[in-house]
């Protein structure tokens, strides 16, 4: 049976990827995210690249009200099949942007945290009904530590993978596994321009990395996988000393 | 939008910039730059066509979808970022596939316009451009080929602004594999004439560039026809990691390669059945491969000579036989008179290209071969030109000022002007 994906954030170069390698699986396809102009134009591409289908749907994290026909769009099609969903939002307003206006902190966790966390609580359920499906929730290495250059998106991401990790532990008694990514730097829109980017990976790269894990079982998955060990590293470094440094 | 940093280089590496880029991640985010700068694609042109040095490009090539399939027309609406390889594999289990596809399946759609390239059946099928059916510009403006701003930017090297999509009529067929027949042309005469008999729908023919005296010429016509059929399996794609040693390609090496690659082929030749992207896009297989000539790169002359020139073909062949610079990398191919833009390369004749790895002596043969295709009534092509003066365009492109003229009005401050377009002064013109 082919499987349904519910992508949310679904315009991110990450999530465009992974679109593409579900499609050529032949897989449904709902889109969910803010430019519908975008998203259309993706479905029929999508389509065309082998999807059973693919359908443009309006999430915005900000407006719940955009939630419950995403799931309504994502259980037609997939009938008694399995319903998949990977979360790709988020928003990273520079730190200096949000020093000068702390009201950004409120957006910021709405979209890296509670808007997605939200939206999977009202889908659980569901899941659980069906008894199997997967959810990949991408979370950051920007969460594994607060940083001076972005701890309000690190503390957003660090809460969404706290949440996941809690959904794991609900949705794993019913069959449904929750995958948390922490993908470290990828070559997208959110990193085109930052300095000392280093050992950038594809988007291709990493969605591939991402469902090949996810559909093993993987709990948290760091990727490229180097990441683990750069992880390992700075969260191990003690609080006195982390304090004092700017990495 | 963002600018970074970068810096990049021509697929021939000699030849590189240092400059802002941004690249748009969807079409909304590529308006508000359509005015600022040129775009650029997967930067396959061999020389500075894609280089803008202290100045912004676009990379186009993350808005690469097919925005609408019309199957019972055949027309394909693609974003311009959209690789011909890309389009070929989706198109073709549907039964269509791109009606020109150039020799790299990484060419991306508005490069392809922007260079209006040919292929293997350019005799047959005519330029790049006379497929397009419509050009939507990141501006908004959209361009039939009605539009005066048509043969401005098809062959028009970027100086319209960036594409933002394109309608391409397709060709119609069912093409699983390709039949490949492989004959040897013992010299140039010879191998002209097959060039000129071939009834096949797809010819290339590759030359031995290191082949003097009664062999000078010679080479191998491979002439394709599309089928169907079982699929052979595709060989995976390989990539050369780093850069190869200035000897890999040094003359003896060359000779001995070519010598064995010649005789690879049975005197009485044969027939294959070949991949789709074996056939048309044969060095994309092995990634990076620009990386085989070496740190310091390599250039590519390619021009193409009226059909009474044999002669000057002739006399281009003996100065790089006895150069010891070539490659094997040389191809001959006969051009039909198709084109669709002021600037488009393809006129009636017979096309020669040929690597030269980048060493004491290499700009200087390719001058000779330059003043060589004028003085014939010839061209050169700007995807491949890394060596050409400024003087040397207007007599090859009678059309210059023409399409001078139509860019200036449109883009008066320069904005979208490149290393190539500076170099040879093209948007001078009178």
């Amino acid at each position: 049976m082919n499987e349904t994906w519910i992508l949310l954030g679904a315009t991110s170069s990450m999530a465009r990827a992974m679109a593409r390698q579900l499609a050529g699986e032949g897989a449904n396809l709902v889109l969910a995210g803010r430019d519908m102009a975008d998203l259309e134009a993706q479905a029929t591409d999508l389509a065309l690249r082998g999807a059973a289908s693919a359908k443009a749907a309006r999430f915005d994290a900000r407006d719940a009200a955009t939630f419950a026909p995403i799931i309504d769009a994502a259980e037609t099609l997939a009938g008694e099949g399995p319903i998949n969903c990977a979360v790709f939002v988020g928003s990273m307003p520079p730190q200096d942007a949000i020093d000068a206006d702390p009201s950004l902190i409120d957006g910021t966790v709405t979209d890296s945290f509670t808007g997605p966390a939200r939206f999977l609580q009202m889908l659980a359920p569901k899941l659980e009904a069906k008894g199997k499906g997967l959810v990949i929730g991408v979370g950051s290495v920007a969460g594994d530590r607060g940083r001076i250059g972005n701890y309000v998106y690190g503390a957003a991401k660090s809460g969404f993978a706290t949440y996941l990790s809690g959904l794991r532990n609900r949705l794993g008694r019913s069959g449904v596994h929750v995958m948390t990514v922490k993908p470290g730097f990828v070559d997208t829109a959110m990193t085109w321009d930052v300095e000392g980017m280093f050992l950038v990976a594809s988007p291709a790269q990493v969605a591939a990395h991402m469902l090949k894990k996810g559909r093993k079982g993987r709990n948290v998955l760091y990727t490229p996988f180097f990441w683990r060990y750069i992880m390992a590293i700075i969260r191990s470094v003690p609080e006195p000393i982390f304090k004092k440094l700017s990495v | 939008m963002s600018w970074k940093k970068h810096s990049w280089a021509g697929w021939g590496r000699v030849q590189s910039a240092t400059g802002e880029l941004a690249r748009p991640e969807r079409s909304a985010a590529l308006a508000p730059l359509a005015t600022e700068a040129p775009a650029i694609g997967n930067c396959r042109s061999y020389g500075d066509a894609a280089l803008v040095s202290e100045g912004r490009a676009i990379t186009m090539t993350r808005l690469d979808k097919i925005l609408f399939f019309d199957e019972a027309d055949g027309v394909i609406h693609v974003e311009a970022g959209a690789t011909i390889a890309d389009l070929a594999r989706i198109l073709a289990p549907k039964g269509f596939l791109p009606a020109v596809m150039p020799g790299t399946g990484f060419a991306t759609v508005g490069g392809c316009i922007a260079m209006d390239v040919h292929g293997k059946n350019h005799h047959g099928a005519g330029s790049f451009g006379q497929h397009v059916t419509e050009i939507t510009l990141a501006s908004g403006k959209v361009l039939t080929p009605s539009h005066p701003l048509f043969k401005a930017t098809v062959g028009g090297i970027g100086q319209t602004g960036p594409i933002a999509s394109a309608k391409l009529k397709l060709l119609r067929a069912k093409v699983d594999v390709m039949m490949v027949t492989e004959r040897r042309a013992e010299n140039l005469e010879n191998f002209l004439d097959l060039l000129d008999e071939s009834e096949a729908t797809y010819t290339v023919g590759w030359i031995d560039a290191t082949a003097t005296g009664e062999a000078l010429g010679r080479g191998i016509l491979e002439e394709g026809e599309t089928g169907a059929g079982l699929v052979p399996p595709a060989k995976r794609g390989r990539k050369v990691p780093f850069n190869a040693p200035s000897w890999a390609l040094a003359a003896p090496v060359v000779r001995l390669f070519n010598k064995l690659y010649y005789g690879r082929v049975p005197a009485a030749g044969r027939t294959l059945v070949k991949p789709i992207d074996d056939f048309f896009f044969p060095l994309d297989r092995i990634h990076d491969w620009n990386k085989l000539y070496g740190k310091k790169g390599f250039h590519q002359f390619q021009c193409v000579v009226p059909v009474t020139a044999r002669g000057t073909l002739r006399s281009m062949l003996e100065a790089i036989a006895t150069s010891g610079l070539a490659s094997p990398l040389a191809v001959l191919k006969r051009m039909g008179p198709g084109r669709a833009g002021h600037l488009s390369f393809p006129m009636e004749g017979y096309t020669l290209a040929v690597d030269f790895r980048n060493r004491t002596g290499t700009r200087g043969l390719i001058s000779e071969l330059i003043a060589e295709a004028k003085a014939a009534g010839g061209r050169i092509y700007f995807a491949k030109d890394s060596v050409a003066r400024a003087e040397d365009i207007p007599g090859m492109y009678p059309e210059l000022a023409e399409w001078a003229e139509a860019v200036n009005a449109g883009d008066p401050e320069h904005h979208y002007e490149t290393d190539l377009t500076k170099r040879l002064s093209l948007r001078s013109a009178k």
